[in-house]
């Protein structure tokens, strides 16, 4: 399992990968589509490889909950510890 | 009791696709013409789809019209003649008659009376199912020689003003000509279905939902006049018609996801690894579904990528070989190479296989 920080970090990864943005932009705050201009694709993606990189299911309803960055590192701890 | 022994067909060791045709119906709708309908633009489309035109039929031009152009250039390559055909497979989901079939009438036109003909319901998955079934129809000896199209009128199925799926599509047609060879020249076939997501791509409704709205709302039934005035009925009529739709999202994710892994085991069951492709020709439904299942391939920079998405859109059936004929057209040094073709669609419907290149 990892830290809240640890998801952090891969999220940035994972986000950097697909958009190019520096991983220090991808703050727990931040918005994906306001602040971070992704787009709905590029969205599935990332939860395509943070499923991979975390070994957690994130269902399609769920994606539209995920507006910010905290959201997914919070559902992602959460699903980790389930 | 006394049974005779049965014969069987001999049946032929390997087999390969032995030629190759198009046909691409030359009404050019570019994404500018499309933001006439939906609020977008060039931009957006690119960005999201890669597309930036797609052909589609006039309305003369039918799915066996063009499954009949594809099929002539196919024979003519593979220098079969009609008459030698012992099956002719139309892979469609946009022949306007639930029966008869497209591939009788195809079979007929060319000449190849009295083949078996039969059509494939598996959308975008169709052509690698054909691909499966001319395979294994030609190894069991059943026939000798197999024409396997895959052919898409989509834009009769399509509403412009829609979102989901109408922006993406195209009109045309493929085939190949399926027989037997000394070497193997098609890979075991890895194919399937989940219709647990029977919802994620589909037409709004069905034919039955047809005949109720019309027995409603022309005039009615003797039991159940119409209440509608003209205008409403013209309206109805409209919106009546099934299209196509489908859930981008949950489509993209099983697309990226689950087919770079179909792809990965049709590479295994093969027995080959990805630097031995020369080709990788997956379904053209999205620029970035392709990017995507690259990278989880890990595909090295030497398999060239078909990307005929970009002029022709997504055709459904059409699209793996008509991007494979496209291919073959501009790096003719291909031919003889391994590809990986992979196709998935509405159903959820899925196949793959390895395949040396005509």
């Amino acid at each position: 399992m990892a830290s809240n920080e640890e998801i952090l970090a891969g999220l940035a990864e994972i986000v950097n990968e697909e958009t190019g943005l520096a991983p220090e932009a991808v703050e727990l705050d931040k918005s994906f589509t306001e602040d971070l201009d992704i787009d709905s694709i590029s969205m599935m993606t990332i939860v395509v490889n943070a499923e991979e990189k975390f070994g957690v299911r994130i269902p399609d309803e769920e994606v539209k909950n995920l507006k910010t960055v905290g959201d997914a590192v919070s559902f992602i701890a959460g699903a980790q510890a389930a | 009791m006394s049974v005779p022994t049965l014969k069987q067909s001999p049946a032929n060791e390997h087999t390969r696709i032995l030629g190759i045709g198009a046909y691409r119906p030359d009404v050019i709708v570019t994404n500018d013409d499309v933001c006439q309908w939906i609020d977008s633009s060039d931009e957006w489309i690119r960005q999201r789809t890669g597309i930036i035109t797609r052909h589609r039929a006039p309305a003369d031009v039918s799915v066996i019209d063009m499954a009949e152009g594809a099929a002539r250039e196919a024979l003519a390559k593979a220098g079969i003649d009609a008459s030698q055909l012992g099956a002719v497979i139309v892979s469609t989901v946009t022949h306007p008659y639930a029966t008869p079939s497209a591939a009788a009438s195809l079979a007929d036109r060319l000449g190849a009376t009295p083949a078996p003909a039969f059509d494939i319901s598996a959308a975008c998955a169709g052509y690698c199912y054909g691909i499966a079934q001319g395979d294994a129809l030609v190894r069991s000896g059943t026939a000798q020689y197999v024409l396997v199209v895959g052919a898409e009128k989509l834009s009769d199925v399509i509403d412009n003003t829609e979102r989901t799926i109408s922006f993406l599509l195209g009109d045309g047609a493929g085939a190949v000509v399926i027989g037997p060879s000394e070497t193997t020249g098609i890979g075991p076939s890895v194919w399937g279905s989940d219709g647990s997501k029977w919802d994620a791509i589909g037409m709004t409704h069905s034919l039955l939902d047809v005949r109720e709205y019309s027995a409603a709302h022309h005039g009615g039934t003797a039991q159940q006049p119409s209440a509608l005035s003209s205008e409403e009925v013209a309206v109805t009529d409209a919106a009546i018609w099934p299209t196509l739709r489908q859930d981008g999202q949950t489509v993209f994710r099983w697309a990226v996801w689950e087919m770079a892994k179909v792809a990965q085991q049709a590479l295994d069951a093969a027995g080959i690894q990805a630097d031995d492709l020369v080709a990788f020709i997956p379904h053209q439904a999205n620029m970035r579904i392709i990017d995507e299942m690259v990278k989880k391939l890990k595909l090295p920079e030497t398999v060239t990528v078909a990307r005929d998405i970009a002029d022709a859109g997504n055709t459904s059936a059409a699209s793996i070989p008509l991007a494979t004929h496209r291919l073959l057209q501009e790096n003719p040094e291909l031919s003889g190479g391994l590809a990986l073709q992979i196709g998935f669609g509405a159903g959820l419907v899925f196949g793959a296989q390895v395949v040396v290149l005509p």
